[in-house]
């Protein structure tokens, strides 16, 4: 079976809602804190609604209209969506209140809208969609399993298409908490939403076919994770040399990027390489920014300097391969190829 | 066996009626629902709401499970429950199988988290950062699947009061899919001051003992724990001497899309739920023995629910209850503890009762059991979870016809 990426949308620190491509060259972002650059919400939002609503809930909506736009579908057959944090604002407004005001007079607003189901829910709720509705909470590996599990959903062929996207967003608590783990000193913080229309038949702007999504869990070396790529590769019948071009999740960590840095010299010594966390930062869902990446370049047939590392754009870009990590603690494989 | 069948092999369950499966069938039969004033969790409403607190101390949470004390309690609660359901279906080393462990949970490691808040207010450079490292919710199931050695797949969902009903249904399409041999799925969740303020102002808090399906209900008792069950493909559960408790034959998950929180008047999201449940365990309205409610005790959810009940059972509504008035509202952990408790009900022949029921709704035609029964015939039971956010979510766990 074969499943087509039939609409993407994506909400991130570049304007990729509003332009819905990659910039030819990459901006010089002059801060360790990436903001998303958020489209004008009103064309798909109520005004009162979206004065209630957090950031991460926002950019969800908008990136699955905007993929459901793209897709050329009013109401898919299911919404799964992907975030590691989940409502951080609204969380942290409560959780303030709360504090402050000695567990007095508080109002329901945040905590009804802090639970991580909350994007599925509204998207659920917009589209007066009742199909399958899931969100899955686990780290690095938010975005993979929403994947896996679309891939499942449409292969058990109850359904025709799903909504499968990523969010998460950064507030001054998070960035602060989280820069007390020393975790920007070589990288930014970043954020942002993005999502995708699979299905079974190929629409009108189709960008890409997903052929597989793999996850590592704690992997012991750098041997592990290598002879994991050959494995996952030759599952999906692919070999090394049917890869046109290898995207990696760098970020400037010398330690984290020795893990890419050993993929990219022993298992794809040959292939050009193109990065993607300059632009949206680094977060635990970042590899749906990297997928929506992948799409557009598979798409469009052209790596722009903007995001390659090393080596020469290739001519034909037929299969990518997006291999991700974060923290080194959880590592994912996706390839793409072109329709 | 028809090949791509699910089994379920064993469970556990840890809630605030007993630390284990056979305490809490103690409570059912002696008829002790577990509400009291709370003890553990520190909290200004102390004595206005009752709470049903799992009856153990974080250290001794942590001998039983092997963790450390200073964690979050809903790891400490999830070790204690998946060991115990890993060791019911007595499968022996877990690193000769495929595992995967998918456990819910709808706050991670706040219990944690508030405490360091409310230093970090005071000034951001203080509170000690060893009490957020595991806010997020993954990290809580990675806490368990790291003590248990399983890493094949991990996974956390977070679907608010559905959500372990969401991980027993993505885990059993692991297996259907096979991507796993083995799948523990269920949920976990310890009470914080996050989620009783939370509820407090949505003012579905009772401040009696809960009275789920009872025309005097006025809201539901928090509770806090954790349930797994243990499941298998038909390939391993060939090869095993041991008989297993049932098969998971039906599972839906549809969403309400009517509000945020509440549920719609004729809960079309439950009934989708239910109906869409049963069909795929190829089950009619008559072949249902026992409905294990979701039955919080507000108002909305269980009208909500007996009218889709009643919608699709008619005038042939089988025994119902909500064991909710047993073990209380466990949030993120109750799809796991309850599926617990329906697996065993097909096993044993088990049903449940509901305690401090008196007044029938007037709206419905039914009223829930009001007593401990076992030896039952009970072919097929279905375990409901619906939860804000509209997601509504049904298992059905049917006995093996021979």
């Amino acid at each position: 079976m074969n499943i087509y990426i039939n609409g993407t949308g994506c909400v991130s620190p570049l304007e990729t809602a509003v332009e819905g491509r990659l910039p030819s060259a990459a901006p010089l972002y002059d801060n360790i804190r990436l903001k998303a650059a958020e489209p004008d919400y009103k064309q798909w939002i109520d005004i009162k609604m979206i004065r209630r609503m957090s950031r991460v809930i926002k950019m969800g909506v908008a990136a699955a209209q905007l993929s459901l736009r793209e897709a050329g579908i009013q109401k898919p057959e299911g919404i799964i969506t992907g975030t590691a944090y989940g409502c951080l604002d609204d969380t942290g407004v409560f959780l303030t209140k709360m504090i402050n005001q000695q567990e007095e007079m508080l109002t329901p607003t945040a905590f009804i809208q802090s639970t991580h189901n909350t994007v599925a829910g509204q998207i659920a709720l917009l589209l007066e969609c009742h199909a399958y509705n899931n969100t899955f909470v686990h780290k690095g590996f938010s975005f993979e399993h929403t994947l896996i599990d679309s891939i499942m959903q449409l292969r058990e062929g109850k359904i025709s298409n799903i909504l499968a996207g990523a969010m998460d967003e950064l507030t001054n608590h998070s960035f602060n908490i989280l820069s007390r783990f020393n975790l920007f000193k070589h990288t930014a913080a970043g954020e942002g939403a993005a999502c995708f229309v699979l299905s079974t038949e190929k629409g009108p702007n189709a960008v890409a076919k997903l052929k597989g999504v793999s996850v590592l869990y704690k992997p012991g070396s750098y041997e592990e994770v290598a002879a994991d790529i050959v494995g996952f590769l030759a599952a999906y019948n692919c070999s090394q040399e049917d890869i046109d071009l290898v995207i990696t999740g760098r970020n400037g960590d010398p330690a984290g990027d020795a893990w890419y840095e050993h993929v990219e010299n022993n298992v794809f010594p040959s292939l050009p390489v193109a990065r993607f966390k300059h632009l949206c930062g680094e977060y635990p869902t970042a590899s749906a920014f990297g997928t929506w990446m992948a799409g557009r370049i598979i798409a469009s047939q052209e790596v722009t300097p903007a995001v390659l590392f090393k080596g020469n754009a290739p001519s034909a870009i037929k299969k990518v391969l997006l291999y991700n990590h974060h923290d080194a603690s959880h590592h994912s494989m996706i390839l793409l190829s072109i329709c | 066996m028809s090949g791509n069948d699910v089994w379920v092999l064993g469970g556990g369950v840890i809630c605030g009626i007993g630390n284990n499966v056979r305490e809490c069938i103690t409570s059912f039969r002696q008829m002790k629902p577990g509400m009291a004033t709370m003890q553990y969790l520190s909290s200004t409403h102390r004595d206005s709401f009752p709470v049903v607190e799992v009856k153990a101390d974080n250290a001794t949470l942590a001998a039983k499970s092997g963790l450390p004390a200073h964690i979050s309690r809903t790891a400490l609660l999830s070790a204690v429950a998946a060991k115990e359901a890993w060791e019911s279906a007595q499968l022996g080393n877990i690193r000769e199988y495929r595992v995967g462990l998918v456990s819910a949970n709808t706050v991670g490691g706040m219990d944690k988290t508030e405490d360091f808040f409310a230093e970090y207010l005071q000034d951001n450079q203080s509170g000690r950062l060893r009490d957020v490292v595991n806010h997020e919710c993954g990290s809580i199931t990675e806490l368990v699947a790291d003590a248990l050695g399983i890493r094949h797949h991990v996974s956390t969902i977070s679907t608010a009061c559905s959500s372990s009903a969401n991980a027993i249904m993505y885990g059993a399409r692991l297996l259907r899919n096979n991507l796993v041999d083995v799948v523990i799925a269920g949920g976990t969740d310890a009470l914080t001051r996050f989620t009783l303020n939370g509820f407090n102002t949505l003012m579905i808090l009772d401040q009696q003992a809960c009275r789920p399906f009872d025309d005097t209900r006025t809201g539901l008792n928090l509770g806090e724990g954790a349930g797994y069950i243990v499941m298998v493909s038909d390939a391993i559960a060939q090869k095993m001497d041991i008989k297993p408790w049932c098969k998971l034959t039906g599972y839906a998950n549809a969403n309400d899309a009517y509000h945020q929180t509440a549920s719609s008047p004729d809960g079309i999201g439950n009934y989708l739920a239910m109906q869409q449940a049963m069909e795929m365990a190829g089950i009619g309205p008559e072949d249902m023995s026992y409905i294990n409610l979701h039955g919080t005790g507000t108002l909305n959810n269980d009208l909500s629910e007996g009218t889709a009940i009643q919608r699709l059972f008619g005038n042939a509504v089988p025994p119902v209850s909500s064991t909710k008035s047993f073990t209380g509202h466990t949030l993120g952990a109750s799809g796991g503890i309850e599926a617990v408790f329906a697996a065993l009900a097909v096993k044993e022949g088990y049903l449940y009762p509901n305690a401090q029921f008196s007044h029938q709704m007037k709206e419905l035609s039914f009223s829930p059991v009001t007593t401990f029964s076992e030896g039952n015939v009970i072919n097929n039971v279905m375990s409901n979870s619906f939860g804000f956010g509209g997601n509504c979510s049904s298992l059905v766990f049917s006995k093996e016809i021979s």
